[in-house]
């Protein structure tokens, strides 16, 4: 993998942040783009717009055809069987809520259980409270061990015969876990439950298979993977999607509309209704054509080799504290500077033109786990290099030197 | 961008040692208020009589802005009439905008104006008078 030649495609890296070549290590919030995707928007825009599904003219159908070749590119990209099987969200959240308010709601009763972990992202963890709210259902934790991770022996005994929905992240945001969701979504099938899988850190930098996996659901966002803000999908297994019933009502997702009764599409269109989110459906297929040029099993090496390098250069700083497991990450190093607050330490960094995030990254819970009211996190992308890290180590020995001497 | 505009010597004095970190009798006034970009609380208590604050102390996590600043408002909010304390809440507000604003009775607070030039922190160095503000309104009803 060159890395010089992928950054050459990115053109907001090549800019100054305060005096300093900017050093990004936060895609795990939200990835840089590369010419090739912000180029297929504007093209889009320029060539081919207009509203799909309806027109009979030639934009109608250039427009049809973006939309609907997206689909099948994230499809393929997921390896599910079929593209109908792909409804475009808004992103994570809205894909996950999707399957809360529409499958989980309607399923579970009084007695029932949805079984989660405390690493989840309030994405996936909130929809699921409103539900057992809603429902009567009980919200169930998987235990997690001191590193954050768990054992599948404490998810066999979690996950009961009572069990309707597994919710799970493939990887964690703060750990950088790889959680074993094939092994889980097995446990998951055998006590008659639906599998969940937040994709939103593991979409952008593995090879994911969803007939693999044999998950249920799988929800992931196009920012985090060099495509467009604003878009995102849910896969859904044909047989589930075909019984769930639309959330949101009105232009697009209808078949017959008569005065107090009216008919659905197939799916996915049922799910999406109004004018979809075309331009970013384009612009996420062309962040897949760029991500699989490049190779999603390079990609995957290149991010693991740099957390684990962090992770190692971390560890020799003195009053470090990482979180996480020390083995086997994802392409995010988690950690604490001394009494020095996640904020103080982000902002020096930026004095220094790096990006990291500081707060309790959407996982309000985990950080309770942790003991941690908030953390400081560096996360890596193709486009990041070891040199970067090395600034990051610098940027920290100066955050450590500017605290030590004006606290003392 | 000046990392001194920021961490002001005065700053970092009221981070290392900050005023009035402690707790109240039972029958104060309490108020938590969450930052919710990084998660930080803090709990603010007042003391009052008759429409005045006689005492005030602050507790809970935070980052040298949130907690400097939370030092210096329970300094210098002592001994004032409610209406006195929202006016001097007001001028930290306009103070945030990177308005010219001074505060005679306390100065140290004029060194928290360098957070105007980082609007990512605003927000830490305002909890402490939001609560303040959330405190006396109540009182007020």
């Amino acid at each position: 993998m060159n890395i010089a030649a992928i950054r050459e495609q990115f053109p907001i890296l090549h800019q100054e942040v305060n005096g300093h070549p900017l050093v990004y290590l936060d895609s795990a919030a939200s990835s840089q783009k590369p010419r090739s995707v912000i180029d297929a928007i504007n093209r889009y825009y320029e060539k081919d717009h207009s509203n799909v599904h309806r027109g009979v003219h030639t934009l109608g159908s250039r427009a049809t055809d973006a939309y609907e070749g997206a689909r099948e590119k994230v499809a393929s990209f997921l390896n599910a069987a079929l593209p109908e099987e792909i409804v475009f969200t808004r992103g994570t959240t809205t894909a996950l809520n999707l399957v809360a308010s529409s499958y989980a709601r309607n399923v579970c009763k009084p007695g029932d259980e949805i079984v989660i972990t405390q690493m989840e992202h309030h994405s996936n963890l909130i929809p699921w409270q409103q539900v057992a709210k809603a429902t009567g259902a009980t919200l169930k934790y998987i235990p997690l061990q001191p590193d954050g991770s768990f054992t599948l022996a404490d998810a066999e005994l979690t996950i009961t015969a009572n069990t309707k929905v597994v919710a799970m992240t493939y990887v964690s945001n703060v750990l950088g876990i790889v959680n074993p969701v094939k092994e889980v979504a097995a446990i998951a099938h055998r006590n008659g439950a639906v599998m969940v899988v937040d994709g939103a850190q593991s979409t952008p930098h593995m090879r994911v298979d969803v007939r693999d996996l044999d998950c249920d659901f799988y929800a992931f966002s196009g920012h985090k993977m060099c495509g467009p803000t604003g878009i995102g999908a849910l896969y859904g297994k044909k047989a589930l999607l075909s019984k769930m019933e639309p959330i949101e009502f009105g232009g697009e997702m209808i078949d017959y509309v008569d005065l107090y009764e009216s008919t659905w599409k197939d799916i996915p269109y049922r799910f999406e209704g109004g004018t979809p989110i075309i331009a970013n459906a384009v612009g996420l297929g062309a962040a897949i054509d760029f991500l699989q040029e490049v190779g999603m099993d390079e990609i995957d090496k290149h991010q693991r080799h740099l957390a684990a390098y962090a992770y190692d250069r971390l560890s020799e700083l003195d009053g470090v504290t990482l979180y996480g497991p020390k083995t086997d990450r994802a392409g995010l190093v988690t950690f604490n500077l001394g009494d020095v607050h996640p904020h103080d330490v982000a902002t020096v960094l930026d004095s220094e033109g790096i990006a990291v995030r500081a707060g309790h990254h959407c996982c309000q819970p985990l950080m309770r786990f942790l003991n941690v009211s908030s953390t400081a996190r560096a996360s890596f992308y193709l486009y990041n290099t070891e040199q970067e890290v090395d600034q990051l180590i610098a940027g920290l020995l100066k955050t450590k030197e500017f605290f030590g001497h004006a606290i003392g | 961008m000046q990392l001194d505009d920021l961490y002001r010597r005065v700053i970092m004095d009221h981070y290392k040692n900050p005023r009035n970190h402690g707790t109240l009798e039972a029958d104060a006034v309490t108020i938590k208020l969450n930052n919710p970009t990084c998660g930080d609380s803090i709990a603010l208590q007042l003391q009052v009589e008759n429409g005045l604050v006689t005492d005030a102390k602050f507790s809970g996590e935070g980052c040298s802005i949130s907690l400097s600043s939370a030092s210096m408002m329970t300094e210098v909010v002592k001994g004032k009439t409610f209406d006195q304390a929202l006016e001097l809440a007001d001028k930290f507000s306009a103070l945030m905008k990177g308005e010219p604003v001074e505060f005679e009775d306390y100065e140290d607070i004029e060194a928290l104006s360098g957070v105007n030039k980082f609007p990512a922190r605003i927000k830490c160095a305002t909890l402490s008078w939001n609560a303040l503000r959330k405190g006396i309104e109540q009182q007020q009803e």
